[in-house]
């Protein structure tokens, strides 16, 4: 392959191209950041200010500036005397009112404020509450794990678990210990739902499709072609078109509800694109490998256990990968044959916008737990996901 | 050349039957989970309610009956149902066009940068995640406060210019585009990453000797570029076609297909799960697969002719 890219040093003749892609970059990013940002805040700040606030000054932080600074120094330390950082002296105004004779008093004769004019009482309580901050009085963050804790343990009231717990308030259904991580309604329960749904659904079809794509690329047999072609076909049936049939068939065996159930649809759905592109990979490997091999006496076995598997690794990953990804970020499915017997993620957070109203720290946090795995597998993956993405065609 | 040499020659014997067991499990699933419930659906289209006799006994004396087909009926002349035809097709030109054309562009300028991969793993990330936590995180930007402080974004950028927030989910023909949006953020790093590709297949000797000539960038990209990666947009296109017809998440988390934002994917789990009518629903079903088998047949084709140049 030869160089394609016409990479070049910085210019400002590419200025255009870098304004647009780092601007798109940009657009693309600050919905999820926003989201990552709120997940960790204290409810009352999310719903009394932007997330976007939280890279702001504190509040008062311009007054502290404006008024003191010049003489208290920008971390309050300045005069020895006065240290504004000190948590005793701050303790002493407890009101906005008592801060303001003192800034109105002299000291050594000369009025407090010199010539600087003397701030008014909203001022003056930003003023206070900054100092709080800066002195350490006022301990209230402005990030908190609380609302994981609260999406984990599927906490329900109008407090935080933490609070609950501390207080011995918690509702009846809380153990205040390790095991409400486990919680039915809890995001925790979810997380290993998503998983014991995935990773079966994941290794079911790639093996069962393994035998196939072998056979349909070093196997001579009566319509191998037609075959294909009807697998190409299946690729697109929309999944909604078997929803009905397959809940009453499952309603009649029992399987509704269950994960064998859940299982079995994925496999079956995964079927047609996974044999379609390991077969494309299997059929593009050296074919000079398989003739020596079955010249020397191997069978198809041998040869699809010693040759065709391990030479497929890397399609066999971008489709674990595709697999894993798309069932663990499907709603329809598990909403349908799992519903709330077995509560997987997306379930979960579907639950909690349609009907639940769940407020957006439990919200956001929930949201997240549910993308932190796919975007970790996806950004230490990528070269698998992209192959897989281009080798294949559709997948529905 | 034809087909594959080696299974041409059949360099290795087996008995008749050995393909088949190792075709036959793939073979059962996909005969019980795919190809059976298909034509169940069929059947299913044309029953009543509870599958207790045909369609027609659902008719009501007085008003209008397709017999057989009433099921049918309600799937394409329901008010609900046309307006979800018709976001569908709002869908598939804004969703496809703007994956499309916003990842063309994309892909074009990240060829010309060194932070190639950076930019190109921005934009593909939202892949990655699913319909469901995308549909939170675009809620939380669409919020709308009815009190001066506005913790959406897009809101709080609206007001900050003065104007008038927007309650983007639940105003009329804005609230489909505020979903269509959601979609685009989603895919674009799907058509860029396929469309990239090809874009690095483009034979760099043709595009010098045309700059060479004298041809500009803008005519080199339409007159060369986009003609030889012309059967990868078609690719691309087909295959969002197939995507946008079966969205459901988003609109299922968003709205719940409320304020006019129906869509065809959405009404039928409606139709079947809050409604229980499988007779309807699977009627809605069939006309989605309708829609797909010209795409379906374009596939095949298209895979037909891959296979004879192999």
């Amino acid at each position: 392959m030869n160089k394609h890219q016409t990479t070049q040093k910085f210019s400002f003749k590419n200025l255009p191209v870098h304004i647009i892609l780092i601007g798109m970059c940009i657009i693309w990013l600050v919905p999820t950041i926003g989201l990552l940002v709120t997940s960790f805040r204290p409810v009352q700040d999310i719903n009394s200010s932007g997330w976007w606030t939280i890279f702001a000054k504190p509040k008062g932080a311009a007054e502290y500036q404006t008024y003191c600074a010049s003489c208290h120094g920008d971390d309050g330390t300045a005069l020895p005397e006065a240290d504004l950082s000190d948590p005793n002296l701050v303790a002493q105004y407890k009101r906005s009112f008592t801060l303001l004779p003192s800034l109105n008093s002299e000291i050594n004769g000369q009025p407090h404020m010199g010539s600087i004019s003397v701030p008014d009482e909203t001022q003056t309580a930003n003023i206070i509450a900054y100092m709080k901050r800066m002195s350490g009085i006022d301990s209230s963050s402005k990030i908190t794990l609380d609302n994981y804790i609260d999406a984990f343990t599927g906490y329900r009231g109008n407090n935080t678990y933490r609070a609950d717990c501390a207080s011995g308030n918690q509702s009846l259904d809380l153990y205040c210990d390790i095991r409400d991580l486990m919680n039915p309604r809890g995001m925790g329960r979810a997380f290993v739902n998503s998983l014991l749904v995935a990773i079966p659904s994941t290794i079911f079809p790639i093996f069962i499709a393994a035998f196939a794509a072998y056979a349909f690329s070093w196997m001579d047999f009566k319509g191998r072609q037609w075959l294909f072609a009807l697998l190409v076909g299946l690729q697109v049936v929309p999944l909604q078109m078997t929803l009905i049939p397959i809940s009453r068939l499952y309603a009649q065996l029992g399987l509704n509800g269950t994960f064998q159930g859940i299982w079995l649809f994925h496999t079956g759905f995964g079927l047609p694109y996974a044999i379609y592109l390991l077969r494309n990979f299997m059929g593009s490997l050296p074919k000079e490998v398989f003739e020596s091999a079955y010249i020397d006496g191997a069978s198809h076995w041998t040869a699809f256990r010693k040759l065709a598997m391990p030479l497929s690794v890397p399609a066999l990953a971008s489709l674990t990968i595709f697999q894993f990804l798309w069932i663990w970020n499907d709603l329809l499915v598990a909403l349908v044959f799992l519903g709330g017997e077995h509560p997987v993620l997306t379930y979960q957070i579907g639950n909690m916008v349609t009907s639940l109203g769940a407020g957006w720290q439990m919200l956001t946090a929930a949201a997240f737990i549910s993308m932190a795995l796919p975007m970790l597998v996806f950004l230490l993956l990528q070269k698998y996901f992209v192959r897989g993405m281009l080798a294949g065609s559709v997948k529905g | 050349m034809k087909k594959k040499p080696s299974t041409e020659t059949g360099i290795m014997h087996q008995k008749p039957l050995t393909p088949w067991m190792y075709l036959l499990p793939a073979l059962i699933v996909m005969a019980t989970f795919i190809v059976y419930p298909a034509f169940n659906t069929f059947y299913l289209s044309v029953r009543n309610n509870d599958n207790t006799g045909w369609a027609g006994t659902r008719c009501m004396a007085g008003q209008p009956c397709w017999g057989i087909f009433e099921n049918y009926r309600y799937a394409l002349t329901s008010t609900i149902m046309q307006t979800a035809f018709l976001n569908n097709l709002k869908w598939i030109l804004l969703m496809v066009s703007g994956t499309v054309a916003i990842g063309l562009l994309i892909a074009v300028l990240a060829d010309k940068v060194k932070y190639e991969p950076v930019a190109k793993t921005i934009i593909f990330l939202p892949m990655a995640i699913s319909f469901v936590g995308a549909g939170v995180i675009w809620k939380f930007m669409y919020n709308y406060g009815s009190s001066q402080v506005q913790i959406g974004l897009l809101n709080a950028i609206i007001t900050a210019f003065g104007g008038k927030p927007v309650s983007w989910l639940t105003e009329p023909q804005i609230n489909s585009i505020a979903l269509i949006v959601v979609g685009v953020w989603m895919w674009t790093g799907f058509c860029m990453t396929i469309l990239s590709a090809a874009l690095k297949g483009v034979s760099v000797e043709i595009l010098e000797a045309a700059r060479v000539d004298g041809a500009s960038e803008w005519q080199v990209f339409w007159k060369i570029t986009v003609p030889q990666i012309m059967p990868t947009i078609t690719v691309v296109v087909t295959t969002m076609v197939i995507n946008v017809l079966k969205i459901f998440d988003i609109v299922y988390v968003m709205t719940g297909g409320n304020y006019g934002t129906e869509v065809i994917a959405n009404r039928m789990y409606i139709e079947m799960y809050k409604n229980y009518d499988p007779g309807r629903a699977s009627a809605i079903a069939v006309i989605l697969i309708i829609v797909i088998i010209p795409v379906m047949i374009m596939n095949i084709r298209r895979f037909q002719k891959q296979e004879e140049i192999r």
